[in-house]
């Protein structure tokens, strides 16, 4: 007996049909992966500052990694393989953030980790990175990387330090500015660590510290501070972070009236803050240390126009889609640059899982100089593996007409100092 | 019986659950027995003596210091440091009771939390020592205990089991014995209590020692198994979390601290996955289980199953 079929169009044929033609209309998109080993994707544990104190740079270094991200997976994933990441909220609290590096490590199971900022996060979370043994690349500034704090399994190859970044401004304050000088800055291991460093390298430059004012994290008013300003103050090196950054600064605007000594500051007391904001009036004229400059300026290289329109950012540094939202943009380009790094090390270790992890390190580590790209638009670097810390050029912008103008770009040589570690002798 | 045999079996199945449970879970709870003994530690002295304190920071960030500093600056190992945490935080505590229990009700509120915040500004003011509000990263020899690597996740968990056992089972004791009854009859009618001839000063005293010591040795705890010591657990933040966690698992009950705290770990972990309003849902949680379960979870097992559970 002969069972005849009908050829009848059923559900599951149906869906059958239509999962094949999506995925030969898809064709382009996953042809480009095949040659890799493996088509899974490399998947990055980003802990990411979405609430806390960290949340306006938490906003926008998720931002610049998404950009990051579909530049990579367009220009072909990394060995072939396409970029995933998986974003946690660490509440910028280190307790939640070591408990997201677990996370990251046993249930993700992703490959390496990244994207923190704040000091106390990446101290809380980095010891149990390195007992996980997960590739911990921060995006921190804080010099602990370097100072020998952490271990082998944290690196910080897309942002340069806050100590490379104070010792490289010394010689354009004194030269530029006036040899006086007075400090304001946070009570807590941020402002010591300008503090610490400053000091020294006033000195080197045959200038001096007048008077050093730490004032309190939970300041809310500032004013009763300022007469402690000596009279004979000429240059006024402010750094002020956090909920009251504002506040201080338009009280600091107040308390001279325009006639007061000559300001200099990180951008840092203004990330996420139009300069044109009112009340900042006064700003104008002064000078700001910024990582990658804010607002477009004339010289700008093709990488680092190319970088803002990817990541969508107006001339003033602002969303392309809100001009009020203003980015945290002197630092988040760090976050660009460490997945660069990332997709550079592991094709450099021919990474294909967890157990290249302490391959892809070394490849890192062995990483040197890293020229001026759409890779590292903030410019060229040069990474220490020793340290495990990389380094840069700096900027300075003078505010004109509410514009920030550079007026000075660091060598990379300006911003060195001694190993204080070394962690490639550390084992892995 | 009954109730000595609820205790052990969870221990057991605690116990178990070191055999079975996936690398990321098994991390988690050990997280989780550290934090509940803390609550332990506040349980006493919120659910048994009913002295609501908002300052239990500064008795976690006493021990954590007390054990972190020894092992920073005297290169101590990790059982020096566990005995340094907790000693620590139980004289602290002793002379917070010595101000504090002049006062009562909100009183008490604010001095526990006026106390705590002074006691995180002094970390951040002898920066240089603390590591400020960065803090620091413990020494791998501060890890160390008679040759074990307590960082390992095995002995990590162990060594979080046996906190908790000798937490959990002290605390049971504890509510069983005459001082623990006495800080009942305190908590609902202190007047009575001393016109029957209870010093009840001394039994509010002795509990915020204990309490304070039990709170301190769980922040060594956290400080040796985890690796780092820093300021932020003195912030007000951790002065509250014990208290949502008693609250939730239900106060004056043994077991409530340690459901509490397992029932808002997983809520935030979980609720964080879906959205960034995750505190948002663990806020929505609380006010439910306060409308629904006011005396919260163990306390309406207490109510509805089982008159007798201490």
């Amino acid at each position: 007996m002969t069972v005849k079929t009908k050829a009848t169009t059923t559900r599951r044929g149906a869906m059958r049909a239509l999962t094949g033609g999506i995925a030969a209309a898809s064709l382009p998109m996953w042809a480009r992966y095949t040659h890799a080993q493996s088509a899974a994707p490399i998947r990055i544990g980003f802990q990411q500052h979405r609430t806390g104190i960290g949340a306006a740079y938490g906003r926008w270094y998720g931002r610049a990694t998404e950009a990051a991200v579909q530049l990579i997976n367009e220009g072909g994933g990394i060995n072939g393989r396409p970029v995933e990441i998986v974003a946690e909220d660490d509440g910028t609290d280190p307790k939640r953030g070591a408990e997201v590096v677990e996370k990251f490590a046993n249930q993700h199971k992703v490959d390496v980790g990244f994207g923190t900022l704040f000091s106390h996060v990446v101290i809380g979370s980095a010891p149990r990175a390195g007992e996980l043994k997960l590739p911990y690349f921060v995006v921190s500034e804080g010099t602990h990387v370097a100072s020998g704090m952490l271990n082998r399994y944290t690196l910080q190859p897309g942002i340069t330090d806050v100590r490379s970044q104070v010792i490289s401004m010394a010689p354009f304050i004194t030269d530029t500015l006036g040899k006086k000088v007075t400090m304001i800055f946070p009570d807590y291991g941020f402002g010591y660590d300008h503090r610490d460093a400053l000091g020294p390298a006033i000195e080197a430059q045959g200038g001096e510290i007048l008077e050093r004012i730490a004032i309190p994290p939970t300041e809310t008013s500032f004013t009763r501070y300022f007469p402690r300003i000596p009279r004979d103050t000429e240059v006024l090196y402010h750094v002020m972070v956090g909920p009251g950054v504002l506040t201080f600064v338009k009280e600091l605007g107040e308390f001279f009236g325009g006639q007061g000594p000559e300001l200099f500051g990180f951008i840092d007391s203004l990330e996420a803050v139009a300069i044109d904001s009112p009340g900042l009036e006064f700003l104008e004229g002064s000078h700001f240390w910024e990582g990658m400059c804010r607002h477009a300026q004339p010289d700008d290289s093709e990488h680092a126009a190319a970088y803002r329109a990817a990541v969508g950012v107006d001339d003033r540094g602002a969303a392309l889609s809100d001009a009020r939202d203003v980015s945290t943009y002197g630092h988040m380009f760090g976050c660009w640059e460490t997945l660069h790094v990332i997709k550079a090390g592991m094709e450099a270790a021919g990474y294909a899982g967890p157990q290249d992890r302490a391959a892809l390190i070394e490849a890192v580590e062995a990483m040197e100089d890293m020229p001026e790209s759409l890779a590292h638009p903030q410019g060229a670097k040069r990474f220490n593996g020793r340290t495990h810390q990389v380094f840069g050029h700096q900027n300075i912008s003078r505010v004109e007409g509410g514009r920030l103008i550079r007026v000075h770009r660091t060598s990379i040589e300006d911003t060195l100092y001694p190993d204080m570690v070394d962690y490639t002798a550390q084992p892995f | 019986m009954r109730v000595l045999a609820l205790h052990l079996g969870l221990l057991a199945v605690l116990g178990a659950l070191h055999f079975a449970l996936p690398a990321y879970h098994h991390g988690n709870l050990a997280r989780v027995m550290v934090l509940a003994s803390y609550g332990i530690g506040y349980n006493l002295l919120f659910g048994y003596a009913g002295l609501l304190s908002l300052g239990h920071a500064l008795f976690f960030a006493s021990g954590m210091y007390g054990a972190g500093m020894l092992v920073q600056h005297g290169g101590a190992g990790a059982g020096a440091a566990m005995l340094a945490g907790t000693v620590a935080a139980a004289a602290v505590a002793g002379l917070l009771a010595l101000v504090a229990l002049r006062t009562r009700g909100v009183a008490f509120m604010i001095v526990t939390l006026m106390f705590a915040q002074a006691g995180y500004l002094t970390i951040l003011y002898f920066g240089d020592w603390t590591g400020g509000d960065e803090g620091f990263v413990m020494a791998q020899a501060g890890q160390m205990l008679g040759g074990i690597d307590l960082g390992t996740p095995g002995a990590r968990y162990l060594a979080a089991l046996a906190l908790f056992s000798a937490c959990l089972m002290g605390s049971l004791a504890l509510a069983r014995a005459p001082f623990g009854r006495v800080l009942v009859a305190i908590r609902e009618n202190e007047e009575r209590a001393r016109m029957l001839g209870y010093d009840t000063q001394a039994h509010k005293r002795g509990a915020m020692i204990l309490s304070g010591a039990i709170s301190g040795a769980a922040g060594a705890a956290y400080a040796i198994l985890f690796g780092y010591v820093g300021a932020s657990f003195a912030e007000v933040q951790y002065s509250i979390l014990p208290l949502l966690w008693v609250l939730l698992g239900g106060a004056g009950t043994v077991l409530g601290p340690f459901v509490g705290a397992l029932f808002m770990f997983y809520l935030i972990d979980l609720a964080s996955g879906v959205t960034s309003a995750y505190m948002l849902i663990a806020g929505v949680a609380l006010v439910l289980l306060t409308l629904y379960a006011p005396q919260g979870l163990m306390g309406e097992v207490r109510r509805r199953l089982w008159r007798g559970l201490p």
